[in-house]
């Protein structure tokens, strides 16, 4: 058994030798992932931000026709620029510039006047999201400037003008700031895994594929040790690899987190140093059954070349799951527990949620998934103790 | 001292091994000699266990290979054909940790590592890692390697590939000197000057059989002539053999 710990010291020493292995392990994980994660967050919350807060641009032809309107307008921080040119260059500029094109007819004041629907033409480029979200508040405004003019109306036949009114819908959002940041944060676990798992990946490769390929597996296995404990020993260094990554990657995610203030919106990442910590002991089970999946379907392969090609492939598989949770919106029941990657990610997302999970489901999940890593653990042993090795 | 009885392997379809039978006794070099594809790789292979043999048995020291293939594992040093290193450690750490897998504490791991470096003339490069190395430095800390533990038997394969002539003198020295200190020492090759200028015992393989078993100037004897290349060609039943020297 100590021969396990001496592969060990050496496979972890010649690790740290290694630039592929450190790069993965010290600047994807802790610092690529982070940072793309917390660029791709603020942009999310500026784009959140801007429909509330910022002025709307809007062109108006012949603004003169409707004087009232635009005063109204202008109340709710609607910028009003009269046109300059003639319609058609004004729509090409409206395409060019994502701004607003209001074209108000010959007729508008007369028929508002009758009391007949007076219409409004409204140019916008629709396949922009900004624009999108800027023709919403406008149509709102105008509707609520129309609906203004009911009522008074109404009052002025002596109607009440609560009759317009037959059915109230008040949407309530329920979602706490927790939950509201944790669907924005929805790819994190998916990044804290598999960084993860790829600071493994080279130790993994290396402990057949690698070895093979550069003639030391021949050598190693005239030592007087059992095969699979040289076996273990290499996956004891990925696996040791795994956590300084799981480690550094989750404490870079708790400051990025921090400095990014998602409290500007109302939201709380809840990412201190204990869901920090939560989200370190969820995830280590997962461990040992990566480090011993690329560890065994690097052994079917011929050459390092292709051990990387499918390995990387591999990779993808523990994501998967998490993928198919984010589009189905699944949640967290003990028959899903029972899916290795699956439940982490579930963990990961209570966590920042501030929602505990029950003691069974991750006690399901822990056991499962550790249950798996000894199942592969013991096939990858096998498969050193099998001639074809030799390749 | 490696003996083997009837050592039989196949893969697939093909018989690599058909029953070889051998004998390399201590303080002497056995030369394993055969054409390309003889079975020669494949003999050595199951003598230092990476190869479970189909059939037969072989014996270090008297351990078998089969019953008992730890203990085999640790009276034999091994240099297998094309041996690789660990490029992120140094010569010196790549023998020592085959020293610490054989269980040596690391006072004496670190002597016999430093001897060896002494022995072998890599006192240039013998902290540099090993990535970049050259054929020859690669080879002799790949030897190193296989003597850390101080093994009674050493089973070379082809040990003289891409060496140059320096190297090849020195790897020479080496096992003449392990020879005078009682080793058995078991090696492969198929260049016949090597042979001639070191073994004490030929062994001639072809087709996965041995054919002859004999001392270099029994073998010149039976064959009839005073060439040892003549005497290969012969006896391994090589085409026709050339007008005798």
């Amino acid at each position: 058994m100590r021969a396990i710990w001496r592969v060990f010291r050496k496979e972890f020493r010649e690790t740290l030798r290694d630039r592929r292995s450190l790069f993965t392990t010290l600047v994807i994980g802790p610092l690529l992932m982070p940072a793309l994660i917390s660029v791709a967050l603020s942009m999310a919350i500026r784009h959140g931000a801007a429909p509330a807060s910022r002025p709307i641009v809007l062109t108006v032809a012949h603004a003169e026709r409707a004087p009232q309107l635009l005063q109204f307008l202008r109340q709710y921080r609607v910028h009003i620029r009269a046109l300059q040119a003639d319609r058609a260059t004004a729509r090409a500029m409206v395409k060019r510039s994502h701004s607003l094109l209001l074209y108000v007819p010959r007729d508008f004041g007369a028929r508002l006047a009758a009391g007949k629907p007076a219409s409004l033409r409204l140019y916008a480029d629709e396949s922009e999201r900004a624009v999108q979200s800027r023709v919403q508040r406008l149509g709102s405004l105008i509707g609520l400037y129309g609906g203004t003019i009911a009522r008074l109306r109404l009052v002025a036949r002596g109607l009440d003008p609560q009759l317009l009114a037959p059915i109230a819908l008040h949407a309530i959002d329920i979602s706490t700031p927790q939950s509201r940041a944790a669907l924005v944060l929805g790819m994190l676990s998916y990044a804290i895994l598999l960084t993860m798992l790829m600071s493994g990946l080279y130790i993994a490769i290396d402990a057949t594929a690698g070895e093979r390929e550069r003639g030391s597996l021949e050598p190693l296995l005239t030592m007087p040790v059992r095969r699979e404990y040289l076996v273990y020993g290499k996956m004891l260094a990925a696996c040791a690899m795994m956590v300084v990554s799981l480690v550094l990657t989750v404490a870079a995610f708790a400051v990025a987190l921090h400095h990014i203030g998602l409290d500007r919106l109302g939201m709380s990442a809840n990412f201190g140093p204990g869901v920090a910590a939560g989200i370190v002991l969820g995830c280590l089970p997962l461990i040992p059954a990566g480090a011993a999946l690329m560890t065994l379907v690097a052994a079917y392969t011929r050459s390092y070349r292709e051990a990387q090609t499918y390995v990387g492939l591999v990779l993808l598989v523990p994501t998967l799951p998490l993928i198919f949770a984010n589009i189905m919106g699944l949640r967290p029941r003990p028959a899903l527990m029972a899916v290795p990657s699956l439940s982490q990610h579930f963990i990961i997302m209570s966590l920042l949620r501030a929602q505990p999970l029950p003691a069974t489901d991750l006690a399901i999940s822990a056991g499962v998934t550790l249950a798996l890593g000894a199942v592969l653990t013991f096939f990858a042993g096998r498969l050193y103790r099998r001639e074809k090795l030799l390749g | 001292m490696i003996e083997a009885r009837a050592l039989v392997k196949r893969f697939g379809t093909v018989t690599a091994v058909d029953g070889v039978t051998l004998r390399a006794a201590d303080g002497r070099i056995t030369g394993l000699l055969g054409p390309n594809g003889a079975g020669k790789s494949t003999t050595l292979r199951m003598l230092y266990t990476v190869l479970t043999p189909d059939d037969g048995d072989a014996w270090v020291d008297g351990v078998s290979v089969l019953t008992d293939p730890l203990q085999a594992r640790r009276r034999m040093g091994v240099l297998p054909h094309g041996a690789g290193l660990y490029p992120n450690l140094t010569a010196r750490e790549n023998i020592e940790y085959f020293g610490t897998l054989h269980g040596l504490a690391r006072g004496a791991r670190r002597a016999r590592a430093a001897h060896l470096i002494e022995r072998l003339e890599m006192q240039s490069f013998a902290d540099r890692l090993a990535r970049g190395f050259s054929q020859g430095q690669r080879v002799k800390t790949a030897l190193a390697r296989a003597l850390v533990h101080q093994p009674r038997n050493v089973l070379l394969d082809e040990p003289t590939n891409g060496l140059d002539v320096m190297a090849v003198r020195t790897l020479r020295r080496l096992l003449a000197e392990l020879r005078a200190e009682g080793h058995c020492i078991l090696f492969s090759s198929h260049v016949m000057q090597e042979v001639a200028a070191l073994c004490d015992e030929l062994i001639i393989i072809a087709a996965g059989t041995v054919i002859v078993q004999a001392a270099p100037e029994e073998l010149k004897a039976r064959a009839g002539t005073a060439s040892l290349e003549e005497a290969f060609v012969r006896l391994a039943g090589l085409g026709t053999p050339e007008s005798s020297a």
